[in-house]
């Protein structure tokens, strides 16, 4: 299947291979097969599908995974620039992002 | 429960549960239409709590969703013959990808949902299928500490969960891998296109009051006489960055979207050239070729939003290049067309 993939080497996302109990949550959350599981250890097959939604981070009970999560939306970008705010995703307006 | 999908009540230990109907009938239909369309689409919500599906018991699974009811009536369309208990969070109103990444579907209201529906006098197991998406806003570890329930994290899509359950809750790749295939791309473009039109308004408005200027002065009779091909030209930009770009996604050889939408963008311009919309002197010429890339660039890249890939670095990367290129593509191009009518 046809993969989308966007800039190259601009996401934070890092993984503690230390931490990790291999449970596998990483892998079934992660929307974009960003992980791989090897030896009872998670690894990141390639960090440049990772789209920052934050599901691994969230879900790791050992906290090995770090990640500036947010939404990759330049409409709540201006938006939050605009109004001094965090940027947020501004589905709950007329934003056409949220569909 | 007056709402028309509701076709009974479920009598259960946790109390009376209303039923719903799994084929969905021309009154949902027409509200599919509206909300692609994004008309009244903020207010498309149903009653947030529990419902059932088919005839569940204590043994059934509780599917978790949210109660933006294009959402509600995906999942409920897809389980027909199912026996489940469906589990709605209010998320008010917004689909369950969104809503996670807002927190609103997450851990603190499925918790509290959990309780007010007394899910656990409901069934016998511990069990709650979340759809995948929904991860970014809840963390399961947490909410079996804080509950009891397990949290399975089902299939992104709903037409997968009969599959997801009958494999004993294992989704294979395909169905934890987000797509973004050309009829989900088009799916997004009317709402876009009329969230969208402000920009399209704005900027005809400014290239209305340039087609009045002349040597002699400004005039409406003058304006309206020779405003169409901008409005042409303007439009055009609009549908590079909203049509074109969301289309040809992954054929544009680059990957930022404005750098994709710049060449949607000079693709209408050129395609612009036999129509003589883009006026009779080099100079206005060159000024359609900075903005019509330049608008198409900006809105093409507001469609980042709308996708299903692009990080928060990444955008943020790309518009720190992109904004101030936009604005001086629109800001020339601006000057070089009021230069040509004075000049």
């Amino acid at each position: 299947m046809q993969r989308l993939v966007y800039l190259k080497n601009v996401v934070t996302l890092t993984l503690k291979e230390d931490k990790c109990n291999g449970c596998g949550m990483c892998l079934k959350v992660c929307p974009h097969e960003v992980f791989g599981m090897s030896g009872h250890k998670a690894f990141i097959i390639d960090k440049d599908y990772c789209m920052e939604c934050g599901a691994c981070a969230l879900n790791c009970p050992q906290d090995a995974i770090l990640v500036r999560a947010g939404v990759g939306c330049a409409a709540a970008l201006i938006q939050g620039a605009l109004t001094g705010t965090e940027p947020a995703c501004g589905c709950s307006s007329r934003k056409a992002s949220c569909s | 429960m007056k709402e028309k999908f509701v076709t009974g009540v479920s009598v259960t230990a946790a109390g009376a549960v209303p039923v719903v109907a799994t084929r969905l009938d021309p009154r949902d239909y027409v509200g599919i239409l509206r909300a692609r369309l994004g008309i009244r689409r903020d207010s498309y919500r149903i009653e947030p709590g529990l419902y059932a599906v088919g005839s569940p018991d204590e043994r059934s699974e509780i599917l978790v969703t949210s109660n933006y009811k294009l959402t509600f009536d995906t999942v409920r369309a897809n389980i027909g013959g199912l026996d489940v208990w469906l589990l709605v969070l209010d998320t008010g109103g917004i689909n369950v990808w969104c809503a996670a990444g807002k927190g609103t579907f997450g851990t603190e209201e499925l918790v509290r949902r959990i309780q007010l529906a007394s899910l656990d006098k409901l069934v016998k197991h511990r069990r709650l299928i979340l759809p995948q998406l929904g991860a970014s806003g809840v963390a399961a570890h947490l909410v079996k500490r804080r509950s009891g329930f397990t949290v399975l994290y089902g299939p992104v899509r709903a037409s997968d969960i009969r599959a997801f359950i009958g494999a004993r809750y294992r989704a294979d790749s395909l169905m934890r891998r987000v797509r973004f295939g050309f009829a989900d791309r088009v799916k997004l473009i009317p709402v876009d296109f009329v969230s969208g039109a402000r920009y399209v308004f704005g900027a005809a408005a400014l290239f209305f009051i340039a087609a009045g200027i002349s040597r002699e002065g400004f005039s409406i009779q003058h304006a309206l006489e020779s405003f169409f091909p901008s409005a042409v030209n303007v439009l055009a930009a609009y549908c590079a960055g909203i049509v074109v770009t969301p289309m040809a996604l992954p054929y544009i050889p680059v990957r930022s979207f404005a750098s994709k939408g710049i060449l949607a963008g000079l693709a209408l311009t050129v395609g612009l050239l036999p129509f003589h919309t883009l006026g009779g002197t080099a100079i206005s010429v060159i000024a359609w070729f900075l903005f019509i890339p330049g608008l198409a660039s900006f809105v093409a890249m507001n469609f980042t939003g709308s996708s299903t890939y692009t990080s928060l670095s990444g955008v943020k990367k790309e518009m720190r290049i992109a904004l101030p290129v936009q604005l001086a593509f629109a800001g020339i191009a601006f000057i070089l067309i009021i230069a040509d009518r004075l000049f």
